[in-house]
């Protein structure tokens, strides 16, 4: 056993015992990504020299017996798309290449404050659009499960790393499902706060009134632990709340006996793999097990969620992404003729085809004359898909459903129709469109070794509660955690 | 098949609004795309919104306003060094008029 194999609550109280040492956690850290990264590809930039700096300086800490805080020694890896000052940040985006911020997002002056090494930037579909890490500009991420298969999307590399053990946490984003399906997909716990509980300040925006940065972890405690850290208001972003932060840590540890539990029959309908719902039976009646009552409840809007989503993220994306047009940073185009030229070409040769589609059809949304019929109509609808939530917590305290339909598929498997790939996302999208917490953790495998998700959502702010619910559960699911045996390959696939 | 709700003519007119071009072989293929994706979207059309407010953001709150006093901010310097194109501390582009 290596040290990269441990929890990051693991690896903090034995640095804290002084039983092991950071910069030793961090030679397997780097020795592990030397060994599989290569196979997996799940980041962009790795940045071992400052990481090893800040290992010893904690280490020197230890020695002078100063008090530690709670992520001493901690490697995260970051999704693309948050600001890094003095490392590149792409958004998996040819427009991006070699933007370097000038200042860190909110959450990882948090992260560093609370001793955290960030060790490099993870692969992601551009702009967070997508459900596979296919559209990265910069090739695909593979699944730790299995290599021909998709990590899942959009935070594939940050959900991949944590999986193969090259990170203890990775932090990824979550505007439709990019945090909890590729948790799924890859076996790990993955949450999407309320929105307004994290702070976007130095996230690149995709659709602003649906994104939240959000952890991924190896197990609840190490999710509860970061939640601690990266939560709680910012003046630098208008939309994060002020409420206080209670302690996620201390919320895990009462049982459920109190909690009434909603089952949206809606979830379990056409297109769910029989495999994911047998796994999620089975985990229902651990819920009952230990003391919770669990039934049937009706979310009736939730099959107008996926054009509901495409169309308020596609808009508000048309207009965030009107920003690149190659003056102040990111790629120009060599050769143009005037102003307009310049932008178009360069936008047209910076960004990736998915992203294309979606300012295509977002603009068609808001376009004079298509306002009221698209945009104007799915706002209407979201109102109603969030009364339904409403409404089912006011009886629930919190509802469970499978995160994903089905487990990892296969590399270019659905790449090529749209829609097919939207629909990988037709469980996760409805919490973002009603701006509710959930977290997604493993439930176990179907017969090919896949893992299967669980997703536990919760009403505004009651982080507190789901991390409770998915902790019990953790302690408690008769199928056994595994690890994915990772065997190094050699890919044809080069970036474009 | 579908029937066109948008023409390859407007998906012109849009690729303008976005400041994007495309070939014949992509205004062909976004046509097609957008049209089945667009036609799939005409299931909000069974829902009656007619009283039903839109939501914008989901979590109410106030406007928030800041104080107007000066903070420590990027230097020029900073601002600038995203940038090839520069001269005399702005940010170069084509002759606009």
């Amino acid at each position: 056993m290596t040290l990269n194999q441990l929890t990051a609550h693991e690896v903090v109280n034995l640095i804290k015992k002084k039983k092991i040492t950071a910069h030793e956690v961090m030679q397997d850290i780097f020795n592990q990504i030397d060994k599989v990264d290569n196979s997996i590809k799940a980041f962009l930039i790795i940045d071992r020299e400052e990481a090893l700096k800040q290992a010893k300086e904690i280490d020197v800490k230890v020695k002078n017996g100063e008090e530690l805080p709670s992520l001493a020694g901690v490697a995260v890896a970051i999704k693309d798309i948050i600001a890094t000052q003095g490392t590149e940040t792409t958004c998996g985006s040819k427009i991006l290449k070699g933007f370097i911020p000038p200042y860190n997002a909110t959450v990882i002056n948090k992260l560093k404050e609370a001793g955290a090494i960030i060790i490099g930037k993870t692969n992601m579909d551009e702009f967070a659009m997508g459900s596979s890490t296919e559209n990265s500009a910069f090739g695909p991420t593979h699944n730790p499960w299995d290599l021909e298969r998709v990590p899942g999307g959009s935070s594939g590399g940050s959900s991949a790393a944590v999986a193969a053990d090259e990170t203890f946490v990775a932090l990824g984003t979550d505007t439709g499902g990019s945090i909890r399906q590729p948790a799924s997909l890859c076996g790990m716990v993955g949450l999407k706060p309320t929105y307004g509980r994290v702070s976007r300040y130095g996230l690149v925006a995709y659709a602003s009134s649906l994104d939240q940065i959000g952890p991924i972890t190896k197990d609840v405690t190490d999710c509860a632990l970061v939640m601690n850290v990266i939560s709680g208001h910012d003046n630098m972003d208008s939309t994060s709340v002020n409420l206080e932060v209670p302690d996620y840590l201390k919320s895990c540890q009462a049982g459920i006996k109190d909690l009434k539990i909603g089952v949206p029959k809606e979830y379990f309908i056409e297109g769910i793999d029989p495999e994911v719902k047998s796994a999620l039976d089975r985990a229902l009646k651990i819920f009952e097990k230990l003391g919770a009552r669990v039934e049937e409840v009706s979310l009736p809007h939730t099959k107008y969620s996926l054009p509901t989503y495409y169309l308020i993220a596609t808009a508000e994306a048309s207009s965030n992404l009107a920003r690149y047009d190659g003056v102040q940073y990111g790629y120009r185009a060599e050769e143009y003729k005037d102003l307009s030229s310049m932008y178009q070409k360069t936008r047209s040769e910076g960004f990736g085809s998915e992203v294309k589609r979606r300012i295509m059809l977002g603009t068609y949304a808001l376009s004079s004359g298509y306002y009221d019929a698209y945009y104007l109509k799915a706002q209407k609808v979201r109102t109603l898909i969030k009364e339904d939530f409403d409404k089912a917590f006011s009886k629930y305290d919190i509802l469970i459903t499978p995160t994903s339909p089905t487990t990892a598929f296969k590399l270019k498997e659905k790449i090529a129709d749209s829609l097919t790939m939207y629909l990988t996302d037709i469980y996760t999208l409805p919490i973002n469109l009603a701006g509710v917490p959930a977290i997604s953790l493993n439930c176990g495998y179907n017969k090919n070794n896949l893992p299967i998700g669980l997703q536990i959502i919760g009403k505004h702010f009651s982080e507190e509660t789901i991390l409770r619910a998915a902790f019990n559960f953790e302690q408690n699911n008769d199928v056994e955690k595994r690890k994915p045996s990772i065997k190094p390959t050699k890919h044809k696939e080069a970036a474009e | 098949m579908t029937e066109k709700i948008i023409t390859k003519k407007e998906v012109e007119y849009v690729a303008k609004l976005a400041k994007l071009k495309f070939n014949e072989r992509e205004k062909d293929e976004f046509t097609s795309q957008l049209n089945s994706i667009l036609d799939y979207f005409k299931k909000l059309n069974e829902l009656d919104t007619e009283k039903v407010e839109p939501t914008a953001y989901v979590i109410s709150m106030p406007n928030l306003l800041n104080e107007d006093v000066v903070k420590p901010s990027l230097s020029q310097n900073e601002v600038l060094s995203n940038s090839k194109y520069l001269k005399n501390g702005y940010f170069k582009v084509p002759k606009i008029m």
